[in-house]
Parts: structure tokens; C-alpha cells; sequence
């Protein structure tokens, strides 16, 4: 009876999962691949849901609960879906002195979202870096991937306005 | 591979570079990078194809320069000519002005304190080699270390040229190095380990990630002589995942290496075998800690635990395992080829050597710099850094991110080097400065530290999880304006208790930022308290009189 490491099938015939198992084969199924075989999924799928936990639980022989513990622990992770753009907000000290808090205040005023949130019509998520490494370029913001350097509140939300109106 | 072989790789490559009259290095790091860098690169090389300079110009991509405010950043070989704030259409006036050395709308002077007061060793290949080609790395010396250990050399006189460098760690605590690595080395196990940490998590730094992003292979070769000296045959570099380029870098570097047989089994046709592999970070401060990190390696929630055991004897899986940071790994190849002594010549009586800093917040030259330790504050902040803006006045440097403290204008002539640091209260760290003016507060900012260090807390000891929280409240309190001169007192008291009572280095230090405030700042949190006011202007203060539920 082992009732953790049943689900040993993909759980869908998406080609995604392949790329899932490759990264657990490649460290021999063992269970301190997790972490790396976790990053494969977000990678791959954007986020972490139910499913995705447990086919990792039976891939690696590990006890569900330690994959949740694992997934939740580190801030990289996330277990919801991100709206169809990301505006990452870096809040490292460098950026936090010189107006990072003005920054989401502004995006959070426009958008009616908190850090962490995503909108309603899943347009644009919101989110916090605890640093980027671009302190160079303080205050500093992420819009999808391309990095924003020395932004006002300003030019953030018009920065923001044309990457959503975009694809509208 | 052989010295000889190794030599005829560097002069090979020296000679074709040689070849052109003109090396055009274009910073593709990732500050430079985030002001499109790369568009500028491929401007510069249409511009060199399309005057037919081809056979005279190479345009490289090159690691960081330092100056990342300035970005992006185009140097010229041999001339040494700089260019700020390169914009893709600049292309042709700065090919236009390679022979006649005409300058440009961007040229930037580079006979100023910035550069000429820097020393670099860790960071000297960086903004000169493309990070990319292993035979770049080749040609400016690299290597020849390792391969002159493994002929050469035995571990013990490897471990004896550190141990006489008098080097130490440089992830922030300053643990001799040498030491550490002779405490792996006696280890009796069979199996041992070698663990980069590259999971740069204080905010405000990115010194390792500079490294890792301009030299990667400094950093795999610094780690294959610990290997050697200590008696490894498994590496492992664990970085974090919010650096695509470096960790992008290293692998390209690994494989390169693999392949010269500079790394895996039998290097250089010896008995000895070394493989590194890279790690994941994902997000959690706690994982610089090296008993977390070895948790976080293992698949399992980065959670610390109690030393001794230390991890150089009871490490990864509970094998001997050698803990070091990108930094300390970086110095190493120089020392070993250059000598312990000459290593020790740099610095002070403690602290030898150089240490790497990035530069930001209320300055007006940010960036990464490399000064030898022994360096004035005032001479980092106002000749290197070029002063604060805006004719605002200076009132604090923080170092050593939420572990360190806030160092007031009176201690600005303190020399840097450990022991100096820790003395007026803060720490050496990992390397992140930031400069704040008059129009930072001092009571919000060791808020915003608590914060942090609130919610990276790992949850295991109660001391960290609670006492972290509880503090962050109470300064929230005070920056509100709705603290009591008893709530101050409590502060300092749960201070004292998390500071002392903590699993790890994380609560353990997690009260700098406020005791450091507190010990220079009083006067600020005693405004806010008694008079509800914040003189930066930075708290916004519920009305006075008005009483809080």
C-alpha cells in the first residue's frame, strides 16, 4: 500500500509533461531533485496547480505533503495562474529610498490591485521583487521581461497602458 | 591538458585579438542589458560590416564595467576610451571616430577617482573577456592555476598559499579561509563536497551576481582548486533563480570547461575528477544560510539548523561539504598563482585583499566597485561615488543588508575592513552599500529592514518567527505615530532577546538595522513618538490626538 506514490502517469497527454519527466529522469527520480523538477513545471506550465503536485509527489516518491511544504516555502513558487502580463515592482533597498512604495501605489491606484494580485479580466498581475540586482537603475520594474530602469509613477502606468492596450 | 598546452590556447587567442587595431567591448551584463545593450552590440557590428572595418574591429560582449548608472557602456581596446549611455543610433559616430579618436556625444572620461581609485582582482577580467569564450579567460592567465596545481602542487600547499593570503570568507561573516578549507581537507570521509554559494538574497547587492554574469569561469576554476585541496570529487554552484544570465553563463562555462577537460573526470591527466553541477535557488533569503542552503540542495524547505555540527564535517547528506561564496572562490586563482604573500601586501593587518561593493541608493555614481580594504567610508562614498546628488546632505551608509546597520556621518573616516565595521556597528556583509540623504528616515528604514526579515523568516525557532513580527508591528507603530515611550522600550528589549535567543544568522542579526538606528538615530524615533514627526518626511502620521483602537 502506497497511497502517496500512486499517480506515476502524466496526467494529461500535454507534451509539457515530458519535459517534466526528463528533468526528474535526469536526476535519477530522486527526491532531492524536487526543487529542480518544481522549477520544470513552472517553467513549463507558468504555475504550480493540484495535478502538477501530485504527478511530482509520485515521479520523485515523495510524500505529497512535502511537495506543498517545498512549493509554498520558497516565494518563487506560485500556486495560481498570473494574469497575461506581470509587472514586477523590485523593492530592494536601493529602490525602496528612492520610490519604490509611490510605484505600486501608483499601478495599485490605476488597476485597483494589491502586490500579489491580478485583475479581474487577468490582464495584468502584480507583483514585488525583493531585488533585482538592477540597483544601478533604482528604482526599477520588470513589464513582462523587459527591465525598467529609473521609473516614476508616471511612466510606469503609461509604460503599463500600451503593453495592455496592445494585444486588447 | 598540459601548462604548454594551455599556454599555446593563450597565444593563440592573444595573437588574433591582436590582429585588430580596435577591440570595441560592449557591456552585456544585466544593467547594461536592461537598457538594451544588445541593440547597441548588433548597431556597432552592422556599423564596422558596413564601413568595411571588419579586419580591424572586433566588437565583443563583455562583462560589467562598474559604472551601471551610466549604461550602456561601450569601451575601445587599446585606447581604452569610454562611452555612457550608448544608444543604438550612437553606433556610427563612435566607429566614424576610431581612428582618428574623435570624441563623441557619449564619451565619458575615465581619468576620474571612479576609476582610478578602484583595485581590482576579483573583478579584473570583468568588462575585458567575453564571458562567453573560454579561450578569452584562457588568454588573460586563466587556468593556469589549476593546471600549475595539479602538476606542480600538492592539496596541502595549495591550502598553506590561502592560509598565508591570509583570505576570508567574503559572504560576510570573514571566517579565515584557509582554516575552513584545512577543517574539510582533515575530514577522513571518502566522499566530500564543494558548494558555491551564488544565492545573493540581500537586497541592495548584486556583486556576485556581476561576477558570475562577466567571469564565470574565475568561479569554477577558484572552486576547482578548493576541490583539489580539500579532497572533492562533487561540486555544486547554487544560485538564484532570478539570475537567468549568470546562470545562463555558467552552464555555457561548465560545458566549455568539460570539454577542454578542465573540469570532470581525470583533469589534466591526473587522478584527479571534479564535476560541478548547478543548483536552483528559489526565493528564500533564508538559503544563504549554509545549513539551510545544504537543506535547500537536498530537495527539502530551507530550513537551518542548530551548529556545530558544522558543515565541514557534517554537510551535504552528512558528508564533509566546503561552503564558500562566488567572492572567496574569485580570489582564489590569483592567490594560488600569484602567491599567498602577494595577496597578503593588499589590505590591512585583518583584512587582506580586496573586497567588491555595490554602490547605490543617494549616490551619484552607482554601480559595482572593487576597492582594497582599508578604505575610508568618506573616500568610497564622496571620490568613488562621486557624492550625493541634488546638493542633498549625507546622513547614513548601510552595509551589510538586514544583517548590518546604518553608519552616521561621524564614523565616515572609519577604514573598511571587518573588524572596523562591526565596531561601530554594522557589518562587513556580502558587499551592498546604499547611500541615503536627509530624505530618508531612519525609523522607516529600519521598518522596511524588519519587514524583510519578518517575512523571510523561515518559521522554525520562535524567536525569529515571533519576535521578528512583534518588532515589525511596533516600529509600524512608530512610523504611524501612535507608539508610547514604553513601546520603545519594548523594542530595544525584544531586540536584545531575538538577537540572542535565534537558531540562525538570519534573527540573529535581524535586530542590527534597528539597534544601529537606534544608537545613532535615537533622536528620530523620539520625534515620531513624542512630537508625531517624521522630519524626512517619508511616515505619514495619523493626526495628533487621535487615538488608535
Amino acid at each position: 500500500m502506497q497511497p502517496f506514490f500512486e499517480q506515476q502517469r502524466s496526467p494529461s497527454e500535454d507534451k509539457r509533461w515530458k519535459i517534466v519527466e526528463a528533468t526528474a529522469r535526469r536526476h535519477g527520480r530522486e527526491p532531492h531533485a524536487l526543487i529542480e523538477t518544481l522549477h520544470t513545471v513552472q517553467e513549463s506550465f507558468g504555475y504550480l496547480d493540484e495535478t502538477a503536485l501530485g504527478y511530482v509527489a509520485g515521479l520523485l516518491r515523495v510524500p505529497l505533503s512535502r511537495v506543498y511544504g517545498v512549493a509554498t516555502f520558497y516565494h518563487f513558487f506560485t500556486l495560481k495562474p498570473k494574469g497575461k502580463h506581470t509587472c514586477v515592482v523590485c523593492t530592494g533597498t536601493a529602490c525602496y529610498i528612492k520610490g519604490a512604495p509611490a510605484l505600486l501605489a501608483a499601478v495599485g491606484k490605476r488597476y485597483g490591485i494589491q502586490p500579489g494580485e491580478t485583475t479581474g479580466d487577468n490582464r495584468l498581475s502584480l507583483v514585488t521583487a525583493r531585488c533585482l540586482g538592477s540597483c544601478g537603475l533604482a528604482p526599477a520594474a520588470v513589464l513582462d521581461s523587459a527591465v525598467l530602469g529609473k521609473v516614476t509613477p508616471a511612466t510606469l502606468v503609461e509604460q503599463i497602458e500600451r503593453g495592455v492596450k496592445h494585444d486588447a | 591538458m598540459t601548462l604548454e598546452e594551455l599556454r599555446k590556447i593563450a597565444a593563440a587567442e592573444q595573437q588574433t585579438q591582436q590582429k585588430y587595431g580596435h577591440r570595441v567591448h560592449v557591456c552585456i551584463a544585466a544593467g547594461c542589458l536592461s537598457s538594451h545593450s544588445d541593440l547597441v552590440k548588433e548597431a556597432l557590428r552592422k556599423e564596422v560590416l558596413e564601413s568595411g572595418m571588419q579586419s580591424d574591429v572586433l566588437v565583443k560582449g563583455v562583462g560589467c564595467m562598474g559604472l551601471c548608472s551610466a549604461g550602456p557602456l561601450v569601451a575601445v581596446e587599446p585606447e581604452g576610451t569610454l562611452f555612457a549611455g550608448v544608444k543604438a543610433e550612437d553606433a556610427a559616430e563612435i566607429v566614424a571616430g576610431l581612428d582618428s579618436g574623435a570624441p563623441a556625444a557619449t564619451s565619458c572620461p575615465t581619468d576620474v577617482p571612479f576609476f582610478e581609485r578602484q583595485q581590482k582582482i576579483v573583478l579584473e577580467n570583468s568588462g575585458k573577456i567575453d564571458p562567453e569564450r573560454i579561450e578569452d579567460y584562457i588568454a588573460a592567465d586563466g587556468y593556469a592555476a589549476l593546471v600549475h596545481a595539479l602538476a606542480e602542487m600538492s592539496p596541502a600547499e595549495v591550502i598553506q598559499q590561502v592560509l598565508r593570503s591570509g583570505l576570508r570568507g567574503r559572504g560576510g561573516a570573514g571566517y579565515p579561509t584557509g582554516l575552513k578549507w584545512t577543517t574539510v581537507a582533515k575530514a577522513g570521509e571518502e566522499r566530500k563536497f564543494v558548494i558555491c554559494n551564488a544565492d545573493e538574497g540581500d537586497p541592495g547587492a548584486f556583486m556576485d551576481r556581476a561576477v558570475l554574469e562577466s567571469d564565470p569561469h574565475r568561479v569554477l576554476e577558484g572552486m576547482a582548486l578548493a576541490a583539489y585541496a580539500v579532497g572533492a570529487q562533487q561540486g555544486y554552484i547554487y544560485v538564484r533563480a532570478e539570475y537567468p544570465l549568470a546562470v545562463k553563463h555558467l552552464k555555457t562555462a561548465i560545458r566549455q570547461a568539460e570539454h577542454m577537460g578542465l573540469l570532470g573526470n581525470s583533469i589534466c591527466s591526473t587522478r584527479f575528477s571534479f564535476h560541478v553541477d548547478i543548483r536552483l535557488g528559489a526565493g528564500a533569503f533564508v538559503c544563504g544560510e549554509e545549513t539551510a542552503l545544504l537543506a535547500s540542495i537536498e530537495g527539502r524547505r530551507g530550513s537551518p539548523r542548530p551548529r556545530p555540527p558544522y558543515p565541514a564535517e557534517d554537510g551535504l547528506w552528512g558528508c564533509p561539504t566546503l561552503i564558500n561564496n562566488v567572492e572567496t572562490f574569485a580570489n582564489v586563482p590569483p592567490i594560488v598563482r600569484k602567491g599567498g604573500e602577494w595577496f597578503a601586501g593588499i589590505g590591512t593587518e585583518k583584512s587582506k585583499g580586496t573586497k567588491v561593493f555595490a554602490l547605490a541608493g543617494r549616490v551619484a555614481n552607482t554601480g559595482l566597485i572593487e576597492v582594497p580594504m582599508g578604505i575610508t567610508l568618506r573616500e568610497i562614498i564622496f571620490q568613488i561615488g562621486g557624492g550625493i546628488p541634488e546638493g542633498k546632505r549625507f546622513k547614513a551608509v548601510q552595509t551589510g543588508g538586514p544583517s548590518g546597520g546604518c553608519i552616521p556621518e561621524q564614523y565616515l573616516d572609519s577604514p573598511v575592513d571587518y573588524e572596523s565595521l562591526a565596531k561601530i556597528g554594522s557589518i562587513m556583509g556580502s558587499g551592498g552599500m546604499i547611500v541615503m540623504d536627509e530624505t530618508s528616515c531612519m525609523v522607516d528604514v529600519a521598518r522596511y529592514f524588519m519587514e524583510f526579515c519578518k517575512s523571510e523568516s523561515c518559521g522554525k525557532c520562535v524567536p525569529c518567527r515571533t519576535g521578528t513580527a512583534q518588532l515589525h508591528d511596533l516600529l509600524a507603530k512608530i512610523t504611524e505615530g501612535t507608539a508610547t515611550p514604553a513601546e520603545l522600550a519594548l523594542v530595544e528589549e525584544l531586540c536584545d532577546l531575538v538577537k540572542h535567543t535565534s537558531l540562525c544568522g538570519l534573527g540573529q542579526t535581524a535586530p542590527n538595522p534597528v539597534l544601529s538606528t537606534l544608537r545613532y538615530f535615537r533622536e528620530e524615533y523620539e520625534a515620531h513618538i513624542a512630537k508625531k514627526e517624521c522630519r524626512a518626511g517619508v511616515c505619514q502620521m495619523h493626526a495628533s490626538g487621535e487615538v488608535m483602537p
